[in-house]
């Protein structure tokens, strides 16, 4: 349980994907310049990330690895190789699967996630995130735990980016800087804030 | 083919006037991670342009069959074809580039770059300016990532492409590495301060307050 616990806090602060790997920042800094459709995309995100991180580990498990196919009578094949294009591929079902599923069943929710659920997709969080989970080498529970914590993670940072930018509004800033400028830098700074979780160990 | 004029602007545009990176903010998920050494960032720019030079080509050769409602899918699957090719391309020929680029390579199929030019470009125009709008694209986004490498390699640990050029206090030399240069966020800062030297020069890109 403890493994699990400080996987969490470790997706969540010190690994966070999006202002240390700095996964997920097209969406990231389009999107987040209020705090309404960012806290909605980060929901979104984090509902995929939930369900593509542990079926990519089944997939991963059960038909790429070397040797994977052994229940089906083909203990030599590894079909590793194919990994990138089989993700995206499940990726992009699951993101469908779960619109159609959210448009059917809780339209409320439809409604507030709107346009982003199809743009998930090509979101690198995820992508990243899967990847992540297949070189590390994590099993099934951990990387449910993984794919849960991260998005919390995802959704927590750009919460705070776009509240940050809201009041950066009404700064008075050198033109040059305005807009994108500014906010690079301001992920900086909220990258070195959180950098000071690495000290935390668990 | 179009006039040798409109040839230069699709192949070099992108590089200063139209960077992909700075005006567009497309792929700068990948962008940053791999800038702390130049000849990461070397390898991820040409990994980069092959990828967007050819999955543009491939794309704008079927463009006129693809029915548009499946586009996307079948725009995702030649670039993650490519994007395995050089994948395995790179294991094979340049092993220690590739284990420390690690998941940053597969991340090459959701860089918006790949996507927005293919989306963009490539549906709409033949197949010969494709491909140079890919090389121009993948230029630009090479330049920037070279020019962060640049600065974090220098001072971050007194190399070039390995080769040491400030000789630092641990070995017996003058210059005390900035620590921050080598850590996630002086990326970001580095490249907000890109943009803004940018837009000081080309005024004409500053966003509307």
């Amino acid at each position: 349980m403890e493994h699990y616990i400080s996987l969490f806090v470790r997706a969540v602060f010190i690994e966070n994907l999006a202002l240390a790997f700095f996964l997920g920042m097209c969406t990231f800094i389009a999107v987040s310049k209020q705090v309404k459709t960012a806290f909605s995309l980060g929901i979104a995100v984090t509902f995929v990330l939930a369900l593509s991180v542990p079926v990519n580990n089944l997939v991963f498990h059960n038909l790429l690895a070397p040797g994977a196919l052994a229940w089906a009578g083909f203990p030599d094949t590894d079909l590793s190789f194919l990994g990138f294009i089989t993700y995206i591929g499940v990726i992009a079902a699951l993101v469908q699967i779960v619109e159609m599923f959210l448009d059917k069943y809780v339209p409320a929710l439809y409604n507030a996630l709107g346009i982003f659920l199809p743009l998930i997709t090509v979101n690198c969080a995820i992508f990243g995130a899967v990847a992540f989970m297949v070189e590390r080498d994590y099993n099934f529970g951990e990387s449910v735990v993984f794919g849960l914590g991260s998005g919390v993670g995802w959704t927590l940072a750009i919460t705070l980016m776009a509240a940050v930018s809201e009041k950066l509004k009404y700064a008075d800033m050198p033109a040059g800087v305005r807009g994108l400028g500014s906010r690079f830098i301001m992920v900086g700074l909220m990258g070195l804030g959180f950098m000071s979780f690495s000290g935390v160990s668990l | 083919m179009a006039s040798a004029k409109e040839i230069k602007t699709v192949l070099f545009g992108p590089i200063f006037a139209n960077n992909p990176i700075a005006l567009q903010v497309l792929g700068i998920c990948s962008a940053l991670a791999v800038t702390t050494k130049m000849e990461k960032a070397l390898v991820m720019g040409i990994a980069l342009t092959v990828v967007t030079a050819f999955s543009n080509l491939f794309i704008s050769l079927i463009r006129n069959h693809i029915p548009s409602s499946v586009r996307i899918i079948v725009q995702m699957t030649i670039i993650a074809s490519l994007v395995i090719v050089v994948d395995q391309v790179l294991k094979a020929f340049a092993y220690n580039v590739a284990k420390e680029l690690s998941v940053f390579v597969g991340l090459i199929i959701t860089n918006c770059i790949v996507m927005g030019r293919a989306e963009a470009y490539a549906m709409k125009t033949g197949p010969g300016m494709s491909f140079l709008d890919g090389i121009g694209n993948g230029l630009g986004y090479s330049v920037l990532l070279l020019i962060v490498a640049f600065i974090r390699e220098l001072f971050g640990s007194g190399t070039l492409f390995g080769v040491e050029i400030l000789p630092l206090v641990s070995a017996g030399g003058w210059y005390q590495p900035m620590g921050m240069m080598l850590i996630a966020p002086s990326a970001f800062i580095i490249i907000g301060l890109l943009i803004w030297i940018l837009r000081t020069f080309r005024p004409e890109q500053v966003e509307k307050a």
